[in-house]
């Protein structure tokens, strides 16, 4: 490959990773703090608590500022695909496409649809019908998730499809749809999503308290928060063990990566952390903390468990699939395992002890306790940024595991120029669109936030 | 039916779909920054789209996600051939969604006049590059033999492909201004009237004349008969005559409907024209994309077709409940200007 050529490549890469992460950064609040919102009104609507309507009104906001830039950002991805990616367009459309179209007809269209019902239509339906709509685009939101993970995953692990005339033709849809990786790669994300909502309204409740801002009202929503995150952070971790099994079966060689596991072992340790160790010129670590046995329960579901090396599955692949480097940059995909799963108890902890702390009827007066939970709120977009790292980053150099490369799949008729042009484009306005987003939901979270469209007098309806 | 056949028609209604519904948003995001008067007014035409205007732009998503499903090899070509048309479009859009929420989020008069022009400015850039961009489909554009795109920007621009750029600018104006007469009251439904009134002449004179120059375009540089591309080429002519009338007698919903039908048969003229091939070669019309080359296998078209047909229904019945829903008039008047948002620190109150 010609060195503009692999430029090319990997400017698409830079920008396709650019682009995702931060559509992802909006994505995953929606698929939380949707639910949670929708838990609130329907408090209110059984209780007829007033307060359960001034937080879903209070959160609520939050979740359309945040709705916004996803759907803005989420156009992005799907145009892309083709604009920078035709090579991997036409090879996977077949299989891959099915997916994405029945996401925009079944699944975002009930969303957005039915968001615009619930945004609009507070004095229009009745309260049944208005909470209904939230419920439904809720569930629209999860729909569209897991319409996504199948398309993804498939790229991490194809099922159900023949290489006709050098392209990917489907076979089965059911296999497509029920791919065990799919599955996993859901339910820790959906799980991410929760985590996601719940420990950015612990955070806001506690800035809240910090500010001894409407206590009583807030701590029915950090009572919320906390009964949500306890559980579902200690969940994704068993999740996120039994995913990382099944990622073991379908890409050994991103699991061998992210432990930078050079050779072959039984039973192997868990590197905790290590220096040095990331390359083939220095497979030896000069430091690292080992938990034995560790690797070979997450990777296997037994203490006793083998895992590869990348020396054995990279000859392995190559007599599969010819001469070349099968594997992913070592150094990225360990850290990024790691960021994601420390990162990932630490949020258990929070969460535990925000929970503790309420149970001893303390959380409203701790004040080291709120600082720790308003900077947690960057723990969530953190893990789920490392998580994505490793997940894309851990596949190459396949854009399709097993069958097409990524440094074949870009758009030939792209030059490199354009590319470059369009990564400064995306960089400038996403950052721009995010300064206004972190502006506009602090001035909204914040204790002394200005009324929303709903608290201020309805435009007067003539029929 | 031959799948492929249905998938190219699936295609076109989804794209009508789309221009359908989001066309007389952007027209109402044209008229933003000309017809309202008063900060209410602005907020009632803002509201007139508000619960509606997402749930029309996820047909684009449909429309792109289906080709990409149905046509994977059209879909890489445009997509890729598009390149910075299509990163200015997403910039267009991009702009126009965050306005609608952020707009009424932020203090002062800047930043709502700010976000009013974003709104509008990307309503306007999207529909000329939508027009320019399918007209670039049957015009021709240069296509090597591996069918790839081979050319640049400046490729896409013809008399012929801005013409019709400016003729979705033009024609969704009036479709916005004909929607806005239904659901208005007031001062604000006497201006919008007048903006339908002066809309419709210029609107069907563009229709009119991009429409019989579409035909010409699919019979000299598609191979294509006079027939039957001539035929929603005259319906669209003839509705959007009638509909210019038709604003003079005050038939807002007679008008609408025709605009409406208008627009469908201007996507429905191209897709006509277009077929059987999806993307014209310009450097030789061998190269041309064609249905049964850029087709996704049948099993995928078989799976596609029965997830349509089951959720389609589905969603044209939610989608129109939704527009029962907030079928009362908004209006801007009779309305106090929401109270200023006092400052935390008591300061001058914002705008």
């Amino acid at each position: 490959m010609s060195p503009l050529a692999s430029t090319a490549v990997d400017l698409a890469r830079l920008q396709f990773a650019t682009t995702t992460l931060y559509h992802f950064l909006f994505v995953p609040l929606t698929l939380g703090l949707g639910p949670l919102v929708a838990i609130m009104q329907t408090l209110w609507y059984r209780s007829g608590d007033e307060a359960w309507l001034r937080l879903t009104r209070f959160f609520g906001t939050l979740l359309l500022i945040n709705f916004a830039i996803g759907v803005a950002t989420g156009l992005v991805q799907e145009f892309e695909f083709g604009m920078n990616w035709s090579v991997y367009s036409k090879f996977v459309g077949n299989v891959f496409g099915a997916p994405l179209a029945i996401e925009g007809l079944a699944a975002f269209m009930l969303e957005s649809t039915f968001l615009g019902l619930w945004i609009f239509g507070w004095n229009r339906l009745s309260p049944r019908l208005h909470l209904a709509t939230l419920w439904i685009a809720v569930a629209g939101s999860w729909l569209s998730g897991y319409f996504i993970l199948v398309a993804n995953s498939w790229m991490q692990h194809p099922v159900g499809y023949k290489i006709v005339n050098g392209e990917a033709q489907l076979t089965s849809v059911w296999a497509l749809l029920s791919n065990g990786f799919a599955l996993r790669a859901y339910v820790h994300t959906m799980l991410a999503g929760l985590i996601f909502g719940s420990i950015v309204m612990l955070g806001v409740c506690c800035w809240h308290f910090l500010r001894g801002h409407d206590v009583d009202l807030f701590r029915k929503a950090a009572k919320l928060a906390l009964i949500v995150a306890v559980p579902v952070t200690l969940l994704q971790l068993v999740v996120g063990n039994r995913f990382g099994e099944a990622v073991t079966s379908a890409q050994s060689m991103k699991i061998a990566a992210s432990e930078a596991q050079w050779n072959t072992c039984e039973p192997c340790g868990f590197s905790l952390i290590q220096f040095g160790g990331f390359s083939e010129d220095d497979e030896t670590p000069a430091f690292s903390i080992t938990v034995p046995r560790l690797l070979s329960y997450m990777a296997t579901g037994s203490f006793g468990g083998e895992v590869q090396g990348l020396n054995q599955l990279q000859s392995e692949e190559e007599s599969k699939y010819g001469s070349g480097n099968y594997m992913p940059n070592v150094r990225v995909v360990y850290w990024s395992m790691r960021v994601m799963a420390f990162t990932g108890v630490l949020m258990f902890m929070v969460a535990a002890l925000g929970a503790w702390l309420y149970w001893k009827k303390k959380l409203e007066q701790a004040r080291w306790f709120h600082r720790i939970a308003i900077l947690s709120i960057a723990f969530p977009y953190i893990a789920a940024s490392a998580g994505w790292v490793l997940t894309e980053m851990g596949r190459q150099p396949w854009i399709v595991q097993g069958l097409l490369k990524t440094s074949e799949a870009n758009s030939p008729s792209v030059s490199t120029a354009w590319i470059a042009i369009s990564l400064g484009f995306f960089i400038a306005l996403y950052l721009l669109l995010g300064v206004v987003d972190f502006v506009l939901m602090r001035r909204y979270a914040r204790p002394d936030r200005p009324p929303t469209r709903e608290e201020l007098p309805e435009p007067a309806v003539t029929f | 039916m031959d799948l492929q056949i249905l998938w190219f028609v699936l295609i076109a209604v989804l794209w009508s779909g789309y221009f359908l519904l989001e066309g007389f948003d952007f027209g109402v995001g044209m008229l933003l920054p000309f017809t309202p008067r008063t900060e209410s007014e602005r907020g009632a035409m803002f509201e007139s789209i508000g619960p509606v205007w997402d749930g029309n732009e996820v047909w684009l998503v449909v429309a792109a996600g289906a080709t990409f499903a149905a046509f994977p090899a059209w879909y890489a070509t445009m997509f890729s051939g598009f390149y910075l048309a299509f990163l200015l479009i997403l910039f267009f859009l991009i702009i126009r969604v965050v306005s609608f929420e952020w707009r009424e989020k932020g203090d002062g008069e800047g930043w709502r006049k700010a976000w009013l022009w974003a709104n509008a400015i990307g309503s306007a850039g999207i529909a000329l590059i939508w027009g320019i961009g399918l007209a670039n489909l049957i015009h021709g554009l240069p296509i090597d033999s591996n069918g790839d795109y081979d050319g640049g920007l400046v490729d896409l621009f013809t008399p012929y492909t801005v013409f019709a750029g400016l003729t979705f600018v033009v024609l969704f104006a009036f479709h916005g201004a004909n929607y806005l007469t239904l659901r208005t009251s007031g001062g604000l439904y006497e201006r919008v009237r007048v903006a339908a009134r002066r809309l419709g002449v210029p609107a069907a004179a563009f229709g009119a004349a991009f429409l019989v120059w579409t035909v010409v375009v699919a019979v000299d540089r598609n191979d294509k008969d006079v027939f039957p591309v001539v035929i929603p080429a005259v319906l669209g002519i003839a509705a959007l005559v009638l509909a210019a009338a038709l604003t003079y007698a005050d038939r807002s919903g007679l008008a609408f409907a025709m605009t409406a039908l208008g627009t469908v048969a201007s996507v429905a003229t191209l897709f006509t024209g277009l077929y059987p091939r999806v993307m014209v070669s310009s450097t030789d019309f061998a190269n041309s994309l064609d249905v049964p080359g850029a087709a996704s296998a049948h099993y995928t078209l078989a799976v596609m077709t029965v997830v349509a047909l089951v959720v389609l229904p589905v969603v044209l019945l939610y989608q129109g409940w939704s527009y029962y829903v907030f079928r009362a008039r908004v209006t801007g008047e009779d309305v106090e200007l929401p109270e200023p948002v006092a400052s935390p620190t008591g300061g001058s109150p914002a705008g």
